[in-house]
Formats: C-alpha cells, sequence, structure tokens
C-alpha cells in the first residue's frame, strides 16, 4: 500500500509539473494562437537561470523562485517582440515550426556549454527532510512542490477568471482589434501575456532543479507529455490545463502501480480517446 | 457623380465654428481592395452627423478608418485639430473617441458587467453608472448574466453603454437600429437625442434614413468609397427624390 502512496505522490509532483507548463501555454495559445513548442527549452532555461543564481552569486532558491522566472519572461518578451509577433494571421504551423527551432536552438546551446549530464541543484535547507503521515513517507520538497504549484495555477486562474486584467485577456482573446480600439494597447497586453506564460515555465524549471537535475534536455523530455496534457483538457482553457495536468499526473502515478509497463504511454492513449470523442479537448474551444 | 457634389459638403462643413472632426481625401483598403477613395466630411461639436449609403458604399469602412482599424489608410484625418490618420486606433481611444461596432462586439468570455466596465477610462466627464442604468435599466438586471445571452436590444444597449462610461465625447455608432424591434429602435433613438443634448458628438451610420432623420442634424451620402452628397435636417423633404435615389427604396 505505501508504494501506491508513493506513485501518488510522484505522479502529483508530476502533475504539478504538467500543470504549470500546460496552464503557460494554454496562456499563450488563448491569447497568442501560437502553439508554444519553445516552452519546454524555457523550462529548462528556468532550472539554469537558478543553477546560475546559486553557482555564482551565490543567490538561494527562494529568491530564484523569483529571480528566474521574470529574466526568463524577459527573454520571451524579447522573443515575442522580435519574431513572434510576425506570425499575427499566420497558419498556427508557422508558429509551431519558429518556436520548435527556436527550442532546438536554445537547447543546442546549452547542451554544447553543459554537455547532457544533469547537474546538482540542492534542495534548500528549510524544505529537506520529510514527515511521516503514518501511511506514508512524504519528502517536505515534495509536498511543498505540489502545494506551491497548486497556489500558483489558482492564482494564475484568478487572475485571469476575475480580474479586470484577466477581462482585457479573454476580450482581446475574442476580438483583439475591438479591445484596441477601446483603449487598451493589445500588442503589449501580447508581449506581457507572453511573459507570463514562460515566466511560469520558468518557475516550473526552478521547482524541478532539485528533484530531477538541471539538464539541457530536462525540458524536451517533458515537453511531449505537456502537449498531450494540454490536448486533453483542450486549447486554451485555463481551469481545464490545470485539472488535466494534476490528474494526468496521478493518473500516470496511478498506472506505474497497477501496470508500469503502460506508465509511458497512459497519457497518449488517453489523448486519443479524448481527440477521438471530442476533438477540442475536454474543456477546450475550436482553434 | 460629379467633383462639385463632393467637395460641397466638406466645404459647407468647414466653415461651421467648433470643428471636432475634419475628414480630408480619405483613401483606405483591406489588402488589395481600394475601399474609400477619397471621403470629404466635417463633424461639428455637439452635432449629430449621419452618414448614410448602400450596403457595401464604405461606411463602416470611414468610421474604422477614422479609429484606426483598417491598416492601410492615407489621407488627414483631424480630431480637435490633432491629426490621428497614423496613429494606434488605442491611441485614438485614448484621445476622446469611442467606437460601437456594427455587430456590437458583445464578447461572449465576459458577463454583462465585464463588458461594461471593458472599455478604461480615458477621461473624465463618462457616464456613472447610475446614469447608465438610468438610460438602460435592463442591463442593471442582467449584470451576471454571460454577455451574448442577451437579446439583440439589451446587446446593443450594452455595446453603447460601455462606452458612455469612457469619458470619450466624440461617439461613432454604426448602424445601432439593425435588427432590432420598432420599440427599442424608439429607446436608442430617445438615448441618442439624450446623448446630443448632454454635449456628446455622434457620428452615426445609418440605413434607416427614417430613424436617422429623427436624431441627425446633417447628413452625408456615401457611395462607392466617395462622400456624394450632403445636406442638413431643414434640407431633408426637399432631398427625399434625391436621397431614395442614392438608397435604392
Amino acid at each position: 500500500m505505501q508504494a501506491l502512496y508513493a506513485q501518488l505522490l510522484v505522479g502529483l509532483i508530476n502533475g504539478s509539473f504538467y500543470a504549470l507548463l500546460s496552464l503557460g501555454l494554454a496562456v499563450i495559445f488563448g491569447m497568442l494562437n501560437i502553439i508554444n513548442f519553445a516552452h519546454g527549452a524555457l523550462y529548462m532555461m528556468g532550472a539554469f537561470v537558478a543553477y546560475f543564481l546559486l553557482n555564482l552569486a551565490g543567490i538561494n532558491y527562494w529568491l530564484a523562485l523569483l529571480i528566474a522566472p521574470i529574466v526568463v519572461g524577459i527573454f520571451g518578451m524579447i522573443l515575442e517582440r522580435t519574431m513572434l509577433q510576425w506570425l499575427t494571421g499566420l497558419d498556427h504551423l508557422y508558429g509551431l515550426l519558429l518556436t520548435f527551432g527556436i527550442a532546438l536552438v536554445v537547447q543546442g546551446v546549452f547542451q554544447n556549454y553543459f554537455g547532457s549530464s544533469g547537474m546538482p541543484y540542492a534542495i534548500p535547507d528549510e524544505l529537506k527532510g520529510g514527515m511521516n503521515l503514518g501511511f506514508m513517507f512524504l519528502p517536505v520538497y515534495r509536498g511543498w512542490v505540489v502545494i506551491f504549484s497548486l497556489v500558483v495555477c489558482l492564482a494564475t486562474w484568478f487572475l485571469i477568471e476575475k480580474t479586470r486584467l484577466g477581462a482585457y485577456l479573454r476580450a482581446a482573446t475574442e476580438n483583439p482589434t475591438l479591445v484596441r480600439a477601446f483603449g487598451i494597447n493589445v500588442p503589449r497586453m501580447i508581449t506581457l501575456t507572453y511573459g507570463l506564460g514562460v515566466g511560469l515555465a520558468a518557475l516550473a524549471g526552478v521547482l524541478s532543479a532539485p528533484i530531477n537535475q538541471v539538464r539541457p534536455l530536462m525540458g524536451a523530455d517533458l515537453i511531449i507529455v505537456v502537449f498531450a496534457v494540454v490536448v486533453i483538457g483542450g486549447m486554451g482553457s485555463i481551469m481545464g490545463s490545470i485539472i488535466t495536468g494534476f490528474a494526468l499526473g496521478v493518473i500516470e502515478g496511478l498506472t506505474k502501480y497497477f501496470y508500469p509497463e503502460a506508465s509511458n504511454t497512459v497519457v497518449f492513449v488517453l489523448m486519443v480517446l479524448v481527440l477521438l470523442v471530442k476533438p477540442t479537448g475536454l474543456t477546450g474551444r475550436a482553434a | 457623380m460629379p467633383d462639385t457634389a463632393i467637395a460641397e459638403p466638406a466645404t459647407k462643413a468647414s466653415t461651421a465654428a467648433g470643428t471636432i472632426l475634419e475628414v480630408r481625401n480619405l483613401e483606405s483598403w483591406y489588402g488589395e481592395s481600394h475601399i474609400l477613395h477619397g471621403i470629404n466630411f466635417d463633424v461639428n461639436a455637439g452635432e449629430v452627423v449621419t452618414l448614410l449609403g448602400r450596403n457595401g458604399a464604405g461606411k463602416t469602412t470611414t468610421l474604422k478608418s477614422i479609429m484606426g482599424m483598417i491598416g492601410k489608410r492615407t489621407g488627414s484625418v483631424r480630431f480637435n485639430s490633432q491629426e490621428i490618420i497614423r496613429a494606434s486606433s488605442d491611441r485614438i481611444a485614448r484621445m476622446g473617441i469611442a467606437f460601437c461596432p456594427e455587430e456590437r462586439g458583445i464578447f461572449a468570455s465576459l458577463d454583462v458587467k465585464e463588458n461594461l466596465l471593458l472599455p478604461p477610462i480615458v477621461r473624465a466627464g463618462g457616464l456613472s453608472l447610475d446614469q447608465i442604468f438610468e438610460l438602460f435599466p435592463n442591463l442593471k438586471e442582467r449584470l451576471s448574466s454571460q454577455g451574448t445571452k442577451l437579446s439583440g436590444g439589451e446587446q446593443q444597449m450594452l455595446a453603447i453603454a460601455r462606452i458612455l462610461r469612457t469619458g470619450a465625447s466624440f461617439l461613432m455608432l454604426d448602424e445601432p437600429t439593425e435588427g432590432l424591434a420598432p420599440v427599442i429602435i424608439q429607446q436608442i433613438g430617445r438615448t441618442i437625442a439624450r446623448l446630443k443634448k448632454e454635449g456628446f458628438t455622434i457620428l452615426l451610420v445609418e440605413q434607416n434614413f427614417r430613424f436617422a432623420a429623427t436624431v441627425a442634424d446633417r447628413y452625408y451620402v456615401v457611395e462607392h468609397g466617395k462622400i456624394i452628397d450632403g445636406f442638413s435636417n431643414a434640407e431633408l423633404s426637399a432631398n427625399m427624390d434625391k436621397l431614395h435615389t442614392y438608397l435604392g427604396v
């Protein structure tokens, strides 16, 4: 039974990363209509920024949680301003190809300088150790990742669904020309939204660094599963991304316990089934 | 049409005091399609001016070009003596021009309250929510409904109401009566008359000149992307035959 709970916890942690990454993808797709294949590379950059901050400047994990998303977010905004904005109105394929190319370049550069092996990033002292819950042993850091991810996801949902800024974002998703004619600087809002989505990926990267080590291809491994999560949840749906992210992480964890051979493919099997029944995803809108 | 007919309305208006909007030789393109071929007209402060014309004449494109919503446009548009032909639409809105589109532009992902509060306040002097609810009592009862779940008339009220909050003093209303029941059209007419009384300047696009006649001070007729005629409300009955020919009614 302990093994089941352990796999459930692993599933929840993976689900946290899926949720944070798919949430960023959903925000970007909703506003920019771009399928951001560079998301995995930007997640990796978040982990690397945390690594550099610690090893080159002695800046700890807690500050890295704040600084890395800002740094990578600014990098993302530069990408949007210099490259992605020119894709407005073009077919999705162009955005997908461009961001895929960006991902390859970014990963290639990091691989060139840091190789393929992982570099350790220590768990902060405050989050070391574990708690015996009676039915299982819970490493504190892993519990922290789940709770912090959930809080960030819900805060992002609140920002988009319940605030004036979120109303601007939702309205601009529907009719950017009219929203701009109301006096709102939509191009600037698009850039900031891309920065927000990318910042979420970088935040996931920092959270992941102590668990998965810092590797140039850490994002490439994850992004394919995250895209499956997004497709299942529905492109552009904020709450759909959060719920599906956590749920698929748990399903993956349970599969590891009950039928380990299928644990790497269960998400993709579910994706096929969902696409057959509901092509726009469980909560998505038509692209 | 003869050139004199095109030049006359602008000349007539340009002599009037308090011109708030001057449009000169405005040309616009949708991609390769040349839609406006040199529009000239003026709107004076406190007036209701109506652009009349058949479907596809260029009325909506004229409003969108003034608002900066058309990518390629040339000529001159001066608002309060400031040239805005190269300004982005968000900057034009912040200068005090508000646009209510023909398709109403109610956002499905926003409820009525969010739709109402969406356009930012660009200057002081806009209507308060209480004043808006006094004009359109239906909206108050439907605040938490999804914007697109309202009836056509309510959506039109919402589309007008949300730009009244902003403090813009120059309103451009694109076919506000299209597809609405007579009782709602009357309510829209009363609203426009009241806004005029309160000092708003309104540029109206209408195909329904019977409605326009109840609110407008002056008319311009648009055809093939040009202004081909213009007259005041007092001259309307004398120009009725001509108007019927222009509009094909």
